[in-house]
């Protein structure tokens, strides 16, 4: 482990949020490093000067007091009027349906006039930055799986859709697994491929989208729909073989060299 | 437990879910002041905020699915104050910004902190509550989660709505900005009331 890696886990380590084999390694880096050491203990410094009780603000007794009478008194008008205050649920209300179901899809038409003619740059962002970060600890990967029959059942009941899972490794795109991410506040499947040394994130979640190619900090990012999903690869592989293997995932066939 | 829906409407279970309702609040309730207090900075709208989360929660209480209440609650506790500080516009460094975090790279700074100084200077709590407080809100709000109520990064993210790695590279800008705030005053800790006029 290189002193730049070391610094990028130090607080992951400090928090107990590594997985075992790297803070393995972390356990091996520090005695030999003084200066990886000296930052490690300031951090730990700063840790412990938030930590100290003196900064606490705890409810005042008058605060909690307030609440539970707040909370009585609230709780009896519910009682008092039980259907203006608490709903029934709403699959038992008419009314509250089709509500809910006007609702949705005006947020579902407003959400594909905001994302199809062009990804606006705060998703390319995320989707850099997230792809950075997962880079950054291998603990990101959720699920290590090479095999797709893995990965996807994996995503069950994590994310409200099923996304398309295949395993690319004949055309020299081998699945190294799966991870939950969020972009835009919303939970969103990402497969994690690689390609020689260079690791392709591929975030998938329902939708439509147009084809689209993007560069971004150095990384290349390709836009395509597969299965009525949009999907994202970002990778800092070069365009060409990025659009392979987006053109491979699309077609959702491996090509038949399987031996 | 958390009563399912359909039971609400019964009187009885009604009152069952309030109280069960009620001893999980007043637990978490230390919890809740602690982070709205830090958030908005100053007791009366930190008291306003606890309340009306308090009150948002119980209305809400049919749609807790069970699971982990303080984490549900804080999630509440934590978007009122946002919302509040958004409209307040009392603070530049909006954490919902979501350019506070694009790109960020951990420990971009290479500058290391002497330990021994802040260790030093941590000892004056009024010197680390400013420090704290200058930081901007998605820092504070990390840092309060992680160190004073000791919440796992997947906690930390589901509550504030983002990516664990988010989280990570948030505590680590905290924590490094602090230790630059702590190791570079000029005066040691003591000798600092001159400058501030509090007592």
């Amino acid at each position: 482990m290189t002193c730049d890696e070391a610094r990028q886990l130090l607080h992951a380590y400090i928090d107990d949020e590594l997985d075992i084999a790297t803070a393995l390694q972390m356990d091996k880096h520090l005695p030999g490093c003084p200066r990886c050491r000296r930052e490690l203990n300031a951090a730990q410094a700063a840790r412990r000067a938030v930590a100290q009780p003196a900064l606490y603000y705890p409810a005042a007794t008058a605060l909690r007091d307030r609440m539970q009478q707040a909370i009585r008194s609230e709780a009896e008008k519910m009682q008092a009027a039980p259907m203006a205050r608490i709903p029934r649920p709403w699959w038992k209300n008419p009314m509250a349906f089709s509500g809910l179901a006007a609702g949705l899809l005006l947020v579902i038409s407003s959400a594909l006039l905001y994302l199809s003619p062009a990804a606006p740059s705060g998703q390319v962002d995320e989707l850099v930055a997230s792809h950075v970060r997962s880079l950054e600890a291998d603990h990101l990967l959720d699920v290590a799986s090479t095999d797709q029959h893995t990965v996807k059942p994996w995503f069950d009941g994590k994310l409200e859709f099923a996304p398309p899972v295949i395993d690319l490794a004949p055309a020299g795109f081998p699945l190294i697994g799966g991870r939950l991410d969020y972009l835009e506040q919303r939970k969103v499947a990402a497969l994690i491929y690689r390609r020689n040394k260079h690791v392709i994130n591929l975030f998938i979640w329902p939708g439509d989208a147009s084809p689209q190619t993007q560069v971004k900090q150095g990384y290349n990012l390709i836009r395509f729909e597969c299965k009525g999903m949009i999907c994202w690869a970002v990778s800092d592989l070069n365009t060409a073989e990025l659009q392979q293997f987006a053109d491979l995932f699309a077609a959702q066939k491996s090509p038949s060299t399987r031996f | 437990m958390p009563p399912r829906a359909s039971g609400l409407r019964d009187r009885l279970s009604l009152h069952a879910a309030t109280s069960k309702f009620e001893s999980a609040v007043l637990e978490h309730l230390d919890a809740a002041h602690n982070l709205t207090r830090w958030l908005m900075r100053n007791d009366h709208d930190a008291q306003d905020v606890v309340q009306d989360s308090c009150m948002k929660a119980l209305r809400a209480f049919d749609s807790f699915r069970g699971g982990d209440f303080r984490a549900w609650f804080l999630t509440i506790v934590r978007n009122n104050c946002f919302t509040l500080l958004r409209r307040n516009k009392m603070s530049p460094g909006d954490a919902a910004d979501q350019s506070l975090d694009v790109g960020a790279e951990i420990a971009a700074d290479t500058e290391v902190y002497d330990p021994q100084a802040i260790a030093l200077r941590a000892a004056d709590v009024e010197l680390v509550r400013r420090a704290i407080d200058a930081l901007p809100d998605g820092l504070r709000e990390t840092l309060v989660l992680r160190e004073m109520e000791g919440l796992s990064y997947k906690e930390i993210g589901k509550i504030a709505g983002v990516p664990i790695g988010t989280v990570m590279s948030r505590l680590a800008r905290g924590r490094t900005r602090l230790q630059a705030t702590l190791a570079e005053m000029d005066q040691p800790a003591p000798r600092r009331s001159a400058q501030e006029g509090e007592r």
